[in-house]
């Protein structure tokens, strides 16, 4: 199969996995309104304190854009694993592991990115620094991709299962505990007026790796779903 | 090179791997019993009281093996689950998702002899230290492999599933083990580790013999494991047949 063909057919995946999420808007709504109710939690479980919520804000923040993501991704291979489009994708010769990096971008732009553009009213919400809000929706920003990325493996290994959505954050979970250390660690260091740029590369390596090696252990575990 | 291609060949055939093992396991056994009571017996017994922490550092002879055990037997479930993903090796497979539980409870058995002996000496049952905390992710990543395995009804897409998530929880450890050190070195400053080369002989050979010692015991528990569950996969086929009516009578 030669380049041309495939990048046409990959724009095409990408256009028709964004207008489906467009004609299920309220469903694509669900992470957000999930996101800024459980970040609402907070301050009426911890108290009001000012203070204290800008000290956990980036944990809070990051720990509900973690659960949001995973909410998501049960969906991300799920409806088109059903009516056979994944069978179809497969046998259309077009390689799988593009595809399935395709339908992750599709489900960043869908999922990640709101939460991203959603960031700042959390920030105010919880009472964070403005130096450390910028640096917060920066992390998310280099971030939500990450998210999406793993979380694609579990979402398609766990994509032949009846219930997956439980089990499968169960599997991603453990995975983003470098992300969220560093993440935190970085909008912290920014409140406190430290430097934050090591964190910052250090989450972008990250990206690049899981950019280059996650969507082949995601199109591997497509293919074992479809055996 | 012949032989031991061959070999590895033969041990890919369930009948052949049965037979080998039967004959492996009461060697294993033995030498896990003699080693685990000679070390046990150095440990508790020979061993000098730490001058510090006074008899409750006996309890490392048991927490550091089993410390280690838990992170080697993570790599070699990836590992198996790789020749199982690559070669279609179907013993390999099963080998690799019957370390899984063994694996866990290694895991398990170090947080709990940790924790038991942070208590006198740290005055807590559990600080977010990086070791705890990185044993702890450690644990979670086997409980997801064995769950991912449980949800499965067909054994074989289960074990390639679960050898997958394995592999990317391999590529991950390091960097969930820097990054948690790292987290902790930031909040804490210094946190108490033991220092390797510092232990005297008489506290350090106890610690190597049972370090042996639950190597064999990994070995001989997966062998029994990795039998059962042949037995039970197969238990249409001839050869678990003749199996149980040599055994059987």
């Amino acid at each position: 199969m030669s380049g041309v063909q495939s990048t046409g057919a990959l724009r095409a995946l990408l256009k028709r996995d964004l207008l489906l999420a467009y004609r299920r808007r309220s469903e694509m709504a669900q992470p957000v309104i999930f996101l800024l109710v459980v970040v609402s939690l907070f301050p009426l479980g911890v108290g009001p304190s000012p203070q204290l919520l800008g000290t956990i804000a980036p944990g809070v923040i990051w720990i509900a854009a973690l659960l949001a993501t995973v909410l998501s991704l049960d969906s991300l291979f799920r409806s088109d694993f059903e009516d056979g489009s994944i069978e179809q994708f497969l046998l259309s010769g077009h390689p799988l592991t593009l595809i399935a990096l395709i339908k992750t971008a599709a489900h960043w732009l869908t999922a990640g990115l709101p939460l991203v553009l959603l960031s700042p009213l959390l920030a105010v919400w919880m009472n964070l620094p403005a130096e450390g809000a910028r640096v917060l929706v920066l992390t998310l920003a280099i971030g939500t991709p990450v998210l999406s990325l793993i979380g694609a493996i579990g979402g398609a290994l766990t994509v032949s299962l009846k219930r997956g959505g439980q089990l499968l954050s169960l599997l991603v979970f453990p995975l983003y505990v470098p992300l969220l250390i560093i993440a935190t660690n970085a909008v912290s260091a920014a409140t406190a007026g430290l430097p934050f740029a090591g964190q910052l590369g250090l989450m972008l390596a990250g990206l690049v790796g899981a950019l280059t090696l996650a969507p082949f252990a995601a199109s591997a575990a497509l293919k074992l779903s479809l055996e | 090179m012949n032989r031991v291609w061959l070999f590895f060949h033969k041990m890919g055939s369930p009948p052949w791997f049965y037979r080998f093992s039967g004959k492996l396991l009461p060697w294993l056994w033995g030498l896990f019993f003699v080693l685990a009571a000679w070390g046990l017996y150095l440990g508790l017994v020979k061993a000098p009281p730490d001058y510090l922490q006074g008899e409750s550092a006996r309890i490392m002879y048991i927490h550091v093996p089993a410390a280690w055990m838990s992170m080697l037997i993570y790599v070699l479930v990836a590992a198996m689950g790789l020749i199982g993903l690559v070669w279609h090796v179907r013993i390999a497979e099963i080998m690799a998702i019957c370390s899984a539980p063994i694996g866990a409870f290694f895991t398990a058995i170090a947080l709990a002899t940790g924790s038991l002996w942070g208590r006198p000496t740290w005055g807590t049952y559990w600080v977010w230290d990086a070791r705890l905390t990185s044993e702890l992710v450690l644990l979670f990543l086997y409980l997801g492999v064995i769950a991912l395995y449980n949800s499965f009804d067909e054994p074989r897409k289960a074990a390639r599933a679960a050898s997958l998530l394995a592999l990317v929880g391999v590529v991950n450890l390091p960097i969930i083990h820097y990054s948690v050190t790292w987290w902790n070195t930031l909040h804490q400053g210094t946190s108490i580790s033991a220092s390797g080369s510092s232990i005297h002989p008489s506290m350090l050979w106890p610690l190597l013999i049972m370090a042996v010692a639950t190597k064999f015991f990994y070995a001989a528990n997966l062998l029994v494991r990795t039998r059962h569950r042949l037995l039970l996969q197969d238990h249409r086929k001839q050869w678990v047949r003749n199996v149980i009516m040599k055994e059987g009578s």
